[in-house]
């Protein structure tokens, strides 16, 4: 069955001002930085199994070829084979390994934006142990150094970089995060010079789910420990990340570790989104080419330490019956497997698991970037079926998850079939039973 | 020089060196490209996520069960003529006297599987290549990203194995001929092995290693 091509060509692309050969270049340079030997070994090991399309939610969504996810990464794959690899002269020589061409780059723009939510789910079934995921990774980069990537992503990954906020807002957002104190009678720790934990918040938290923002400040103000927010470091998602690229991600990053190095910070604190995640604590070092001065942990896996040394009581919930959506961030690709589940068994909650969980659920659909797409909408939404029967299919009453990225895509898919479960935040969950 | 003679002489003795110097050329200037010293803080040290790498290397070869129900044919099939492959080739009588005679080893240790049964499993092995055949033109991820390294191998393979079983059983021709063509297909699959996908065979163990290792120093999922 096949699903529209998207294409970015024009207006919708990122940068409508390169010539072909400039953008050639560009996704060739950037192509280059990426050839090592890690990378090298996975290239070089497929074997045209096809076995990652039965992992993708993509492909099982549609059925289309095109979603293999291998196939994804073919730009990025031809450009090593061509320039990098062992018989490249052999393969230049002879033209047996085409030169990448804008018209190819264009064609996979909708394979490795609409169409990858990086989550990761191919490097787990592949036989061969290719990382997947990343060489597709390399591909988005490539696209977004031709200029190739998305405009809705790009404009925002710029607007980020520039001014924080990866878009426009009516206030800015940290004005928005006193007046969600306010309204649920909380002092926040905002701007402070020195504070031993800085504390980043997701922008659709501001924006769609205040209740998340209060639960972080009410949670933080009962453990009693040093922390605040920072005006010019507030934003935790990385739409540099998203877009793919480099130097984009690496300023907004810096305005994070800039901000965390100021305040003397031992730790900064991911709330919950899963890319955020990725990109502050595994990406953030390699990027900017330093060891961090400080830790980075997400908020469940800090709360369950907490849980460990008794800092945080929980009380019991009523005995109603959860399902639990592993975020592909941070559980398969993250490892924060048993850091939300600690939590959940103190708060005394049947948990009802899905069949494909903890590192090999199925993504919800939108992360990546996907969620910002609307010409991935419908795409989106076929994939989003599959883990809405997941859920429902473990009979559980209630449905939870821990990244705010996760919970856009579960909304707007429980919209679109009209689904009979509201998306929750464990988070809110825990602030809710956190004990007096 | 009959032919024959010259499918395990000179061609034999010139398709090895390919191989050989082939497969170091390429296995070589895949590792030189040098790695990237990484710099998060990770939550394993590089012993224990070794030790998670040489794991995923045997894990890897049984599928999780959470892909099963989507992957289990293919991987039969898979598994089935590898392991066919793997008994002609290395406990088929023939060959072992070939590879004895190759090293100019006397290994009298080196066991053999009666010629009926490898016959059997030859006509399996055959039969389950082609079922890999045309499930790779049938299915449509396997065929959206077949190339003509996936084509050509598999020509090469079933020429050996056809010639092979011909050869066993006297069909086909005058026995020395279809000896020299099975020799001679044998020669091109050595030749052609460090240029193909066929090079798996010594990409699978790297491969492995390095996804167990780094997703071990994440603590991921592998």
């Amino acid at each position: 069955m096949n699903t529209a091509t998207q294409t970015y060509s024009g207006k919708a692309a990122a940068e409508d001002r390169l010539s072909p050969s400039e953008r050639e270049e560009r996704a060739m340079a950037e192509f280059a930085h990426h050839f090592g030997a890690y990378t090298a070994t996975n290239l070089e090991s497929c074997i045209h199994c096809g076995m990652c399309a039965d992992a993708c939610h993509y492909y099982i969504a549609t059925e289309d070829p095109k979603y293999t996810p291998i196939l994804k990464a073919e730009p990025f794959k031809q450009a090593y084979r061509r320039e990098s690899g062992a018989f490249a002269p052999f393969f230049k020589l002879f033209g047996l390994k085409k030169k990448v061409t804008t018209e190819q780059l264009e064609e996979w723009q909708e394979l490795l934006f609409d169409s990858c939510s990086q989550c990761g789910r191919c490097s787990l079934i592949c036989p061969m142990g290719i990382e997947v995921a990343e060489m597709i990774e390399i591909g988005r980069r490539g696209m977004a150094a031709a200029g190739l990537a998305p405009k809705p992503l790009m404009d925002r990954a710029r607007h980020q970089a520039e001014t924080g906020q990866p878009e426009e807002s009516d206030r800015p957002y940290s004005e928005v995060l006193q007046d969600i104190a306010r309204d649920h009678d909380l002092d926040v720790a905002l701007d402070k010079e020195k504070a031993d934990i800085l504390l980043c918040l997701p922008r659709t938290d501001l924006e769609q789910n205040p209740e998340s923002v209060a639960a972080m400040i009410k949670i933080f103000n009962k453990l009693g420990v040093s922390y605040t927010f920072r005006s010019d470091a507030l934003i935790a998602e990385n739409y540099g990340y998203y877009a793919g690229s480099r130097g984009l991600q690496k300023r907004i990053t810096k305005r994070i570790t800039d901000a965390a190095k100021k305040l003397g910070a031992k730790l900064v604190i991911v709330p919950e989104c899963g890319h955020a995640y990725t990109a502050l604590r595994w990406q953030a070092a390699e990027i900017l080419g330093e060891e961090l001065p400080f830790r980075v942990r997400h908020v469940t896996e800090f709360l369950a330490e907490q849980l460990e040394t008794g800092k945080l009581k929980l009380s019991k919930v009523n005995g109603e019956s959860f399902a639990f959506h592993d975020p592909c961030q941070l559980v398969r690709k993250g490892g924060i497997v048993d850091a939300p589940r600690q939590l959940m068994d103190a708060m005394g909650l049947n948990l009802l698991e899905m069949h494909n969980k903890k590192g090999f659920s199925f993504c919800c659909g939108g992360g990546g970037g996907v969620n910002d797409l609307d010409s991935a909408r419908e795409l989106r939404s076929r994939a989003q079926q599959l883990k809405l029967r997941e859920i429902d299919d473990t009979g559980a009453k209630r449905f939870l998850t821990s990244c705010s990225d996760c919970r856009v895509s579960f909304n707007e898919a429980g919209e679109h079939y009209d689904w009979n479960k509201k998306t929750e935040s464990l988070i809110e969950l825990v602030a809710t039973q956190i004990k007096e | 020089m009959t032919l024959l003679e010259f499918s395990r002489g000179t061609m034999l003795h010139i398709a090895l060196i390919v191989f050989v110097f082939g497969v170091l050329w390429r296995l070589v200037t895949t590792f030189m490209l040098g790695w990237r010293k990484r710099k998060s803080e990770w939550r394993t040290s590089a012993a224990d996520s070794a030790v998670k790498g040489a794991i995923a290397v045997g894990n890897r070869s049984w599928p999780h069960p959470e892909f099963l129900n989507r992957t289990a044919f293919g991987e039969a099939v898979g598994y089935g003529y590898h392991i066919g492959l793997f008994a002609i080739v290395l406990l088929g009588a023939p060959h072992v006297v070939f590879w004895k005679n190759l090293f100019g080893i006397n290994a009298a240790w080196w066991p053999t599987i009666p010629s009926g049964i490898i016959s059997v499993v030859s006509v399996v092995t055959i039969f389950l290549l082609l079922i890999a055949t045309i499930r790779r033109y049938m299915h449509p991820p396997l065929r959206r990203i077949s190339n003509f390294d996936d084509w050509f191998t598999l020509v090469i393979l079933f020429a050996l194995m056809i010639t092979g079983v011909m050869a066993v059983f006297g069909i086909g021709g005058r026995y020395e001929l279809i000896l020299a063509a099975h020799i001679i297909a044998f020669n091109v699959l050595l030749i052609w092995f460090p240029f193909s996908k066929l090079m798996h065979a010594f990409y699978i163990l790297p491969a492995r290693f390095f996804i167990g290792y780094t997703h071990a120093k994440k603590g991921a999922s592998t």
